[in-house]
């Protein structure tokens, strides 16, 4: 119902969302699976899209944005083309991760307000090139610490060696 | 490079030994390029005109390789590994150019690569192999027995070394009483944290009335810094699955589901696999090991909340809502899954269940300890020498783990140092640090309870003398705070408070009244809060408190960081009888806060220094102090 008021552009987004939802058959209780596959999809959890959803799946909206800002996996707000995660595990916290955080946020020029619940924005660079957050463990904690660009795990990590990688990608893009 | 000869690989007892070589495949060594070096030595066995296979078969021609990808060895660090068989050589640190050396001289000539050796910190003495290597020697491996040599892809091989015996017979021999008692007698307890024993657990789900029933294997894995359940998931995925079978079997379920944490993609695919394999076989399906009884099992990715590792927050997530904790009394064995009698159960404690299955409850208990049998799995991290999975019989001591296997305490420049032991942290945010006087305390659940610490999932974190535990404490805080479903005040609220008051501890602000609350506020969340999360989350700040409050009290009345970790408090200076005058912290200085004359002791201005800590790491001499 809700996709026929939508414009051209959008509607034809909801096709996959539909696809989704009938792989999981519409059942509420798979919200959390068919969350995470519209995310896979688009990359972030957009508001018309988490509308549509609880629509589709006959449950308030609510319960649907409820869900989706519970989890950390879960974003409303669109990242960037390469997703920057340092892991700040106990392990990787051991050995120093915090400056590489901070190397890679004045590298930049991002800063993770997560701790203060403000502005996820602010993880993101304004091209939108880059969004830089911290993970709580991502198994490789024998290497650490750890850094995951766009999901590969560099280990043994350093300030210098992290800020080195962004820049690569940097170079990469700018060409 | 000096080759030693290795005995002919078909020279013992006139076995035709088969030759294989092993590439470590789990996340570890796949971040270390495993794939690459697995794919080079294809290439090259190939290229020197060996035969090679890369699917499982129980007999092949003696002059040809075996190659196949295992699973996390628990040894990342020495990462990518490759195991030859079937001398069972190790070589560690293996890139793609030292594979032409590997084919060359151990596969085509028999020889040893020595430089690609493990080589032992302590003693200096390249080991050739496992049972050469202490991080290994000293361990007792059951539940990552197989973690490394088998193909985690591969059915077949499972299946070969006797896997689903246990759960064929657990349905075709046995009642579910028997397998109930026989895991009771076992004494297993469960891994994945409380401890609780298996046994009653079952029992109470199998003793509710037939019907819809299920079982849940928790690989939330939530603890930071701990890769146990990872690391047998993505190594012998089959063994948990198996296990899962035999549970469900217990309990008369016939719907499992495998909750997996989402930051393990391999994990997820792997035990993805073992389902569809398992299901192709007829052990999972409709007719589960031709017994008429269907059983069916689902792999379900987390979503990122560690407080969906409490059942019945999983039970919650599972259902499509948010991951929030209910009330226990109903417990999940009586009511969990859409109202069904419910068993969750830890990834380790489903793979003791295949053991326990096949071997008997007598054999499982001949190790560990009387109240804590057979082996638990720790990670261990932090700084000690050798990081990894280390499994031993529960009453091993600390000191067995970290020195022994652990190979000691290392300093900020990765060096072993004598002296640098401080403490440990186990059983990650819910858990209690171990001091120096813990060193010969048995592992195990109700002597670590004892001590204000607990088993948890197995983390156990170790820091020198230079790790600040206010800090420590710190961290854990800000962890549970953030990680807070928010359903009670006193968690929601409470740690928030505690990480405000650590803050001021750290940044120099609090006062005597500071710890008191402190103190009071923890026994608060303690009692005030609704599940383990909130309960076990004052832990980290009451255990430093306990064994470090000289710690505690020379940030707060003194205002000084006895490890000079926090900044706030730091006053870097030069110690005049180190200090050589090498100019070399000045020409670093920012705000060239340091001064002196060429070889001459250097000092430091207080008033400009902006406490950035870049002269403590650029002086070789350790000169520069309190930072
Ligand atoms: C906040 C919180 C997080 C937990 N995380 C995990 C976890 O990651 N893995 C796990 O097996 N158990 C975890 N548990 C313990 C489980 O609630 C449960 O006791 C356990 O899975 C039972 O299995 P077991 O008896 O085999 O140990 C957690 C408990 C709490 C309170
Ligand atoms: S104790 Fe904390 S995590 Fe547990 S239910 Fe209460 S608020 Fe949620
Ligand atoms: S801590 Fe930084 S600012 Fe202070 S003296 Fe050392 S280098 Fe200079
Ligand atoms: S703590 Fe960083 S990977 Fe585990
Ligand atoms: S991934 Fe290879 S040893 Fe852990």
């Amino acid at each position: 119902m809700t996709a026929k008021r939508k414009p051209e552009g959008t509607g034809r987004r909801f096709v996959k969302v539909c696809h989704i939802l009938d792989q999981h058959n519409r059942n509420p209780a798979r919200l959390v699976p068919i969350l995470q596959a519209v995310q896979e999809e688009y990359r972030y959890l957009p508001q018309e899209v988490l509308t549509y959803v609880a629509t589709a799946l006959g449950v308030s909206p609510a319960r649907v944005y409820g869900v989706a800002t519970f989890y950390a996996h879960f974003t409303i707000l669109p990242k960037g083309k390469h997703l920057v995660r340092l892991c700040d595990g106990t392990a990787c916290h051991v050995k120093e991760s915090v400056p590489i955080l901070r190397a890679l946020q004045k590298r930049l020029g991002v800063d993770e307000q997560k701790r203060l619940g403000v502005d996820d924005r602010r993880k993101t660079t304004e091209d939108m090139l880059f969004t830089v957050e911290t993970v709580a463990c991502l198994g490789a904690c024998g290497l650490a610490p750890v850094v995951v660009i766009d999901d590969q795990v560099y280990g043994q990590q350093s300030p210098e060696s992290a800020v080195k990688l962004v820049e690569a990608l940097i170079t990469q893009e700018a060409q | 490079m000096s080759a030693q000869s290795l005995p002919h690989p078909n020279g013992n007892n006139g076995h035709t030994a088969q030759r294989r070589v092993i590439v470590c495949a789990g996340t570890g060594c796949v971040a270390s390029g495993a794939y690459k070096v697995f794919q080079a030595l294809v290439d090259q066995v190939r290229a020197a005109g060996l035969p090679v296979i890369t699917e499982f078969r129980p007999e092949h021609e003696a002059d040809a390789v075996r190659l196949n990808k295992s699973g996390c060895q628990g040894f990342c660090q020495m990462g990518p590994l490759v195991t030859v068989l079937p001398e069972n050589l190790l070589y560690n640190k293996v890139r793609v150019e030292d594979v032409a050396a590997i084919v060359a001289e151990t596969l085509v000539a028999g020889r040893l690569v020595e430089r690609l050796l493990y080589v032992d910190s302590t003693t200096k003495k390249r080991c050739r192999g496992v049972e050469e290597i202490p991080f290994y020697q000293r361990q007792q491996r059951f539940v990552l027995r197989s973690c490394g040599t088998i193909d985690p892809e591969s059915i077949d091989e499972y299946v070969h070394q006797g896997g689903y015996a246990a759960a064929k017979k657990a349905y075709v021999q046995m009642t579910p009483e028997q397998i109930c008692q026989e895991i009771t007698r076992s004494g297993l307890r469960g891994r994945g944290g409380g401890g609780f024993p298996t046994g009653r657990k079952w029992e109470a789900a199998r003793s509710q009335p037939e019907g819809k029933k299920y079982v849940i294997c928790n690989a939330d894995e939530g603890d930071p810094g701990a890769f146990m359940n990872r690391s047998v998931m993505e190594g012998n995925p089959h063994s948990v699955l198996e296990g899962l079978m035999i549970a469900a079997r217990a309990i008369g379920a016939d719907e499992t589901l495998i909750y997996v944490r989402t930051e393990y993609p391999l994990a997820v695919q792997r035990m993805r696999s073992a389902v569809k394999d398992a299901e192709a076989r007829g052990f999972l399906g409709d007719n589960a090991f031709g017994t008429g009884r269907p059983l069916r099992c689902e792999v379900m990715e987390g979503a990122g909340a560690f407080v969906c590792g409490e059942e019945t927050a999983m039970i919650a997530s599972i259902e499509g809502q948010r991951g929030m904790p209910r009330p226990k009394p109903p417990f999940p064995a009586q009511s969990g899954l859409w109202g069904k009698p419910t068993i969750i159960n830890n990834v380790e404690t489903l793979a003791h269940a295949v053991r326990i299955v096949n071997e008997g409850a007598e054999q499982f208990r001949t190790l560990g300890t009387a109240a804590s049998p057979g082996t638990k799995t720790f990670a261990l991290t932090g700084h000690v020498a050798n990081t990894g999975l280390v499994e031993v019989p529960f009453g091993a001591t600390l000191r067995e783990v970290v020195f022994d296997i652990g190979g000691g305490i290392t300093d900020r420049r990765g060096k072993v140092t004598r002296d640098g032991f401080k403490a440990v942290q186990i059983g990650g945010p819910s858990g209690g640090c171990l001091t120096r006087d813990h060193l010969d305390l048995p592992l195990d659940y109700d002597s670590l309870r004892g001590a204000g610490a607990m088993v948890g999932s197995g983390g156990l974190v170790a820091m020198n003398s230079k790790t600040c535990m206010v800090s420590s404490a710190r961290f854990f805080m800000d962890f549970t705070q953030r990680e807070s479903c928010g359903k009670c005040v006193l968690c929601r609220e409470g740690t928030r408070q505690m990480l405000a008051l650590l803050d001021d501890i750290i940044e120099g602000r609090a006062t005597a009244g500071t710890l008191e609350l402190l103190q009071k506020l923890a026994s608060a969340v303690q009692k005030g809060s609704l599940c383990g999360l909130g309960k076990t989350a004052p832990n980290p700040v009451l255990s430093t408190l306990r064994h470090f409050r000289e710690e505690y009290d020379a940030h707060v009345f003194h205002k000084h960081c006895p490890t000079g970790q926090c900044k706030a408090l730091a006053k870097p200076s030069i110690d005049p009888a180190k200090c050589k005058g090498c100019t070399a912290c000045a020409k670093k200085c920012p705000v060239n806060a340091i001064t002196g004359e060429r070889k001459q002791a250097h000092t430091i201005n207080q008033a400009l220094c902006i406490k950035c800590g870049v002269c403590v790491d650029t002086c070789k001499l350790d000169a520069v102090i309190g930072v």
